[in-house]
């Protein structure tokens, strides 16, 4: 038992490091963000030049083939990337659907013209994708989609409403499940398209945040029109494709970002509380304890997964848990922060580089991690079925055609 | 990176969970707790077989002289069967204490003994309702001669002997005793989990014998015990993994409104949290299991770390494995229960969780100084 790199590991993480060294500054404090504060069209410029820059030097897409503008590397190499680019201020935020989820959809159904002629740019961060799945009736049970696509032709017409659409303002595709069929059952009528989010009849709307932020859309689709050849998989398979989305995107989601053990006892050991320091408070202790277990346990069950990848082996859905425990971890640790700062934890500061600002985001931040990607319950069910083989819930929708579930709307 | 038991050590493991299958372990914890004897003697014989209380002793002594990894399977294995032996109080206490602390005619004494089984060795730490301290521990050490009280002491009257904590003038220290000598008396107590036993033990001008004579007693325990906590923490882990899967198999056979309780979302994410309790105790154990075996500068963090994260898990499980049970789990029939005291046991065994917590903490205030 070790946490020792192989001697190819060794080799590989040197490279990273040394590229990394020459084109990017590392952090000054560990724990801060890349770049707190900066406005969306300077953070998106600035991720598309570094975008570029990875491609040029053949460090994008680590786990795409080359013909397509990767790397083909192994799966513990994007893990010492990972490790690696950490240490750097890197921009980025803007090319993770895309890369990790539309990208290997495209690699599993696209025609191989459809790829050369997407996956390049999506890997230089030319060109920038959204994910089109949930809806105001369908998020948790995504199944429930009801956006309408009919054929005529060569080409479908698609109309009805998406929500919840992260970076659809800034794209340029997206990927889409669609309803084809509602007299099919519930999961057998769906079919599957990318299309230009340039389409007549595309209108996206910024949804505001409890943040304050508008990070996601709703998007409306009026009679878009998308040729038949831009359909991934059968008609009739979009639930088979959205799973393989939906699996990639499990992998992208990680820990929930924001003040974790380290910062809560540094807050601690700075303030005062009840006239000490508030890390003399058992109280304090106590929860700063408690953090330190879940933060350690994430942080080793990652070397295992990491230890597993290593072998040659594929980790298990214990990826799962990582979502549920930092979120609830953040949201406690947010609200802890604020409390040891008394009444001036709640003041909104000048500078976002302030601590407070640090913990005022954790609080909204980890009330929307806690249902992005994933609610918490439905997580629990993966984790029941998936990894513990616990029976599915009994369902009132099995084998009866769509448009006879009863729903919100009827 | 390779944070992972070997296959070496994964196969020790799956050995250890088969013999201890095979020995009914569970059953005879029962029977222990049932009845009048104070331990299983015939699978105490058998463990001693298997060469697991000579594990971590040095060849020289007569020992396996195998790593601490070895040991840390074994321990998680003995937690998940709850096997009613003195291997903890004898293996993860006594047997440590003497090799990192003995002398060398101590070692040559009790060592080679211990690893044979032959004798039997416990900690004898508790005195009152108070968690103990510098200072208000009352046993006193006065030349070579020992006075005072210990209580609810496991396997107190299973074991041979006993290392003492005990105040010499102001200092504490670290004494062996020959628990068969003149001026011990031993009296069983009753307790919570009678599967395990305990014992108050009163000493009048016993014969004691300084253990690390050159270092301060109070620091060389809390050494000890940190080194005790990861093994502890690994039966804990053992015991909380059972009950996860008592739970879950309970679950899955039990019907109710026409479907069985385990389609219930109530009853899944209850187990799914059983499941994230015991994924972080296990990692977080396994960071311990690394700590101990490399005797990193981490120990003390790595080993409160695991300690309170599988006392944690174990408390989680065993009573969620009761309410997923619904009234069977509630009642003496079933082995629920038996989880439920062996977890209180083994919280209970080497210090309380606020204790463990606070050292936590403790150590991350030391390391953030450095």
């Amino acid at each position: 038992m070790d946490f020792n790199d192989t001697t190819e590991e060794a080799k590989f993480r040197k490279e990273v490091g040394d590229w990394l060294s020459a084109n990017a500054t590392l952090k000054e404090d560990e724990e801060s963000g890349s770049y707190p504060g900066m406005g969306e069209d300077d953070a998106l410029s600035l991720a598309k030049k570094w975008a570029a820059k990875l491609y040029d030097s053949g460090w994008a897409c680590l786990h795409w083939p080359s013909e397509y503008g990767g790397r083909g590397s192994t799966p513990i190499e994007r893990v010492i990337w990972g490790q690696e680019a950490s240490k750097y201020r890197i921009p980025g935020g803007f090319f993770e659907i895309g890369q990790g989820m539309a990208g290997p959809v495209l690699m599993m159904y696209a025609t191989e013209e459809q790829k050369k002629r997407y996956l390049p740019p999506m890997a230089k961060g030319e060109e920038i994708w959204c994910q089109l799945f949930s809806e105001p009736g369908a998020g948790s049970d995504l199944a429930g989609l009801k956006t309408k696509s009919v054929l005529e032709g060569d080409t479908w017409t698609i109309n009805g409403q998406k929500i919840w659409t992260s970076g659809a303002h800034y794209s340029d595709y997206g990927i889409l499940v669609t309803r084809s069929d509602a007299s099919a059952q519930k999961h057998k009528g769906l079919t599957y398209f990318f299309l230009d989010m340039k389409s007549p009849g595309v209108e996206v709307r910024p949804i505001k945040q409890i943040s304050g932020g508008a990070n996601f859309n709703e998007v409306y689709f009026t009679d878009v029109k998308i040729p038949d050849e831009q359909r991934l998989g059968s008609v009739g398979d979009g639930w088979k494709v959205a799973l393989t989305t939906l699996m990639n995107e499990r992998l992208a989601v990680g820990d929930a970002s924001g003040p974790d053990f380290q910062e809560a006892f540094n807050l601690a050991c700075g303030h005062d509380l009840n006239g000490d320091l508030a890390i003399k408070d058992g109280s304090v202790r106590d929860k700063l304890a408690d953090w330190y277990c879940q933060s350690s346990g994430l942080k080793y069950t990652k070397y295992r997964n990491i230890s597993a990848l290593s072998r040659g082996e594929t980790p298990g859905p214990q990826a799962s848990i990582t979502k549920i425990v930092s979120g609830n971890k953040l949201q406690e640790i947010a609200n802890f922060g604020m409390d040891i700062m008394d009444a001036a934890g709640i003041v909104r500061p000048e500078s976002a580089d302030a601590e407070q600002n640090m913990y005022q985001m954790g609080f909204f931040g980890a009330a929307g991690i806690r249902i992005a990607g994933g609610t918490d319950e439905i997580l629990r069910n993966i984790i029941s079925e998936q990894v513990l083989g616990l029976p599915q819930d009994m369902r009132a929708d099995k084998g009866i055609p769509f448009n006879e579930i009863p729903s919100s709307n009827k | 990176m390779n944070f992972e038991f070997s296959s070496d050590q994964m196969l020790l493991k799956d050995q250890a969970r088969k013999f201890l299958e095979s020995e009914e372990s569970v059953k005879k914890a029962r029977e222990v707790l049932e009845g009048e004897q104070t331990y299983d003697e015939s699978l105490w014989r058998s463990v001693i077989e298997m060469g697991w209380t000579a594990t971590t002793i040095p060849e020289e002594f007569d020992g396996l002289g195998l790593g601490y990894l070895e040991l840390c399977v074994i321990a998680e294995e003995l937690g998940r069967s709850l096997a009613p032996t003195p291997f903890s109080s004898s293996v993860y206490l006594a047997t440590e204490a003497l090799i990192s602390l003995g002398s060398n005619e101590q070692k040559q004494s009790y060592l080679p003994r211990l690893a044979t089984g032959e004798i039997i060795g416990t900690l004898a730490h508790t005195e009152s309702t108070s968690s103990p301290s510098v200072e208000n521990l009352t046993c006193e050490l006065n030349g070579n001669k020992l006075n005072g009280t210990k209580i609810a002491v496991t396997d107190g009257d299973i074991a041979n002997f006993a290392v003492v904590s005990a105040k010499e003038g102001e200092k504490a220290v670290l004494c062996l005793v020959d628990l068969s000598t003149k001026g011990v008396e031993i009296t069983s107590q009753n307790t919570l989990d009678p599967s395990r036993s305990h014992a108050s033990i009163n000493f009048k001008d016993a014969e004691a014998d300084i253990l690390g004579a050159d270092v301060d007693g109070w620091i060389a325990l809390q050494e000890i015990l940190d080194r005790a906590a990861v093994l502890f923490a690994f039966e804990q882990l053992g015991g909380a993994e059972a009950c996860m899967n008592m739970a879950k198999e309970y679950a899955m056979g039990r019907f109710a409104f026409g479907r069985p309780i385990a389609s219930f979302q109530a009853i899944k994410h209850k187990i799914a949290d059983m499941y994230i309790a015991v994924e972080l105790a296990r990692s977080n154990c396994y960071f311990g299991a690394w700590a101990l075996s490399t005797d990193a500068p981490e120990l003390p963090t790595a080993a409160a770390t695991s300690r309170v994260s599988a006392s944690k898990a174990f408390h989680e499980c065993s009573k969620e494995n009761i309410q997923t049970h619904g009234g069977m789990g509630f009642t003496w029939e079933f082995d629920c229960h038996l989880y439920y005291r062996r977890c209180r046991q083994l919280a209970a065994n080497i210090g309380s969780q606020a204790v463990w917590k606070n050292k936590l903490i403790s150590s991350l205030e030391r390391a953030n100084q450095i």
